[in-house]
């Protein structure tokens, strides 16, 4: 019997174990370690932060998403010994594997930009969606600046869904002509992706969402209310929000298996970590230039599983991930768009908003829960 | 000329804008001043971007070459 250990039981290392103790039932004991048990439907803080979503109804245990012949470790890894094959735990223990899935997700670092704790909010979190809730309660007017607090941060076109997503709630409160929304990108356009970035430029202007392009913030001054860039520029604002900037886990890091930024060098098409034969990496833990995204996970999880049960039966060749992502982005007003590419398709742009890429987000929401036992989607 | 000593080189190809660009600006914001920094991009968007942003952000673009499918930009830190 090998011992498969999967670190992270997010929508990538979930994924990874539901498929590889099912198929690899005599041959392989399957472990998942997460240091909270609970797993948290992301996408679904931005339905906190400006809708009426409570977190009790996006968060389930792990254990309820996993097969029963997976064995669930509640305990946070604290260094993987890749030598020895070894994870150590944090009350000491340690456990051997004979292949690692590396599924640790990202963890915000608010506190890499000066003044952002203090004079931001954001909705990456559950509890920091609630205080978000809360202020957009008591706002009444004003200007509202939304932006990036570094990159790379997990689900790109998310500060735009919240730009949109502002315009919608303060329009159901009858007063967004009191409401200034204006939006900073770090890049010279409004969307991350190119091929959409016109269409949604146009969606701004409809939606009269002011916009400044190459705006990096470098620090926030809550005193004067205001968030300066990396570029040399300030913006003034009354609420602001900002993605905090993210890192890969503490533990990848501590390890030394981390570039910079605590992402994993993974070869983007086996998803080994670069440099060994018997690690792999999942989702937003890479350190793969694609989005970092629960789509992107999910594909990667499948093309992972896959290889971990060829290399253990030794039957079939490894498989490629072939870069492929999905995702849906709800503009408000019952209205979205879909977009779907991989590493040598680029996403086709959009003709309008429709009703119909808004409900594929509104299914997705639900469907979630059952995409993530059975790695179908 | 003396010999330009990059410091990191971020491999970016296969990835579409602004992935590229991306990887630029957190290397750049994790970078020293002085400190060059070379992106390899197979996107055709990179060659717009990137020198818009290096510029704009006030840093140096010491070179672009392009190689067979994808162009090399080396940059400097320098503020
Ligand atoms: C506001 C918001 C909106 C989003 N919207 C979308 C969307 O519309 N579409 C989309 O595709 N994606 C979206 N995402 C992104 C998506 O949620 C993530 O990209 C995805 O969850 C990444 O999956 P993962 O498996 O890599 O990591 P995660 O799902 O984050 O899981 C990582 C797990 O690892 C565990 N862990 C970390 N370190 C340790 C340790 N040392 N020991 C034990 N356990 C550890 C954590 O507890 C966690 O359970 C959104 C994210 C946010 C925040």
């Amino acid at each position: 019997m090998k011992n498969v250990v999967i670190l992270g039981g997010g929508v990538g290392g979930t994924i990874v174990a539901n498929i590889t103790s099912r198929k690899l039932k005599k041959d392989a004991n399957v472990t998942l370690i997460d240091k909270s048990g609970k797993h948290i439907y992301q996408p679904g803080f931005v339905y906190v932060a400006f809708g009426d979503e409570q977190i009790r109804n996006i968060v389930r245990d792990e254990h309820s998403l996993l097969n029963n012949n997976v064995n669930l470790i509640t305990k946070e890894a604290t260094k993987i010994d890749p030598k020895n094959r070894k994870v150590l735990l944090d009350d000491g223990e340690s456990l051997d594997y004979d292949y690692l899935v590396i599924a640790t997700g990202s963890r915000i670092v608010p506190e890499e930009v000066k003044g952002l704790k203090e004079g931001a909010y954001h909705f990456y979190e559950a509890e920091a969606a609630e205080k978000l809730r809360q202020a957009l309660k008591s706002f009444t007017g004003g200007k509202i600046v939304v932006g990036v607090g570094g990159l790379p941060y997990k689900c790109p076109p998310a500060p735009a869904e919240a730009a949109c997503q502002l315009d919608y709630y303060f329009e159901k409160r009858g007063i967004r002509d009191k409401v200034q929304i204006e939006f900073l990108s770090p890049l010279p356009r409004v969307f991350p992706l190119e091929a959409v970035n016109p269409f949604v430029t146009k969606i701004f202007e409809e939606k009269k969402i002011a916009y400044h392009t190459f705006f990096n913030v470098d620090y926030v001054d809550p005193e004067v209310k205001k968030v300066y860039s990396l570029e040399g520029e300030a913006m003034d604002y009354d609420l602001l929000i900002l993605v905090p900037p993210h890192r890969g886990a503490k533990v990848i890091e501590e390890s030394g298996l981390g570039d910079r930024g605590g992402w994993v060098p993974t070869d983007k098409y086996t998803l080994k970590a670069k440099g060994f034969d018997d690690i792999y990496v999942v989702g937003d833990a890479t350190d793969i230039p694609i989005s970092k995204a629960g789509a992107t996970a999910h594909y990667e999880a499948k093309i992972v599983a896959d290889n971990i049960i060829n290399q253990i039966t030794g039957i079939g060749d490894l498989k490629h991930y072939d870069g492929k992502v999905r995702c849906f982005c709800d503009a408000g007003f019952n209205r979205g768009i879909s977009l779907s590419f991989d590493y040598t398709h680029p996403p086709k742009p959009p003709s309008k908003l429709t009703f119909s890429a808004y409900l594929g987000k509104v299914i997705l929401n639900k469907m979630y829960w059952w995409t993530i036992p059975s790695g179908r989607f | 000329m003396s010999e330009i000593k990059i410091s990191r080189t971020i491999d970016a190809r296969g990835s579409f804008c602004p992935g590229p660009l991306m990887e630029l600006i957190r290397a750049v914001k994790e970078a020293q001043v002085g400190e060059v920094i070379e992106v390899l991009s197979s996107d055709q968007g990179s060659k717009h971007d990137i020198p818009l942003w290096v510029s704009k952000a006030g840093h140096t673009l010491l070179s672009i070459n392009d190689k067979e499918g994808y162009t090399s930009f080396i940059v400097k830190k320098a503020r």
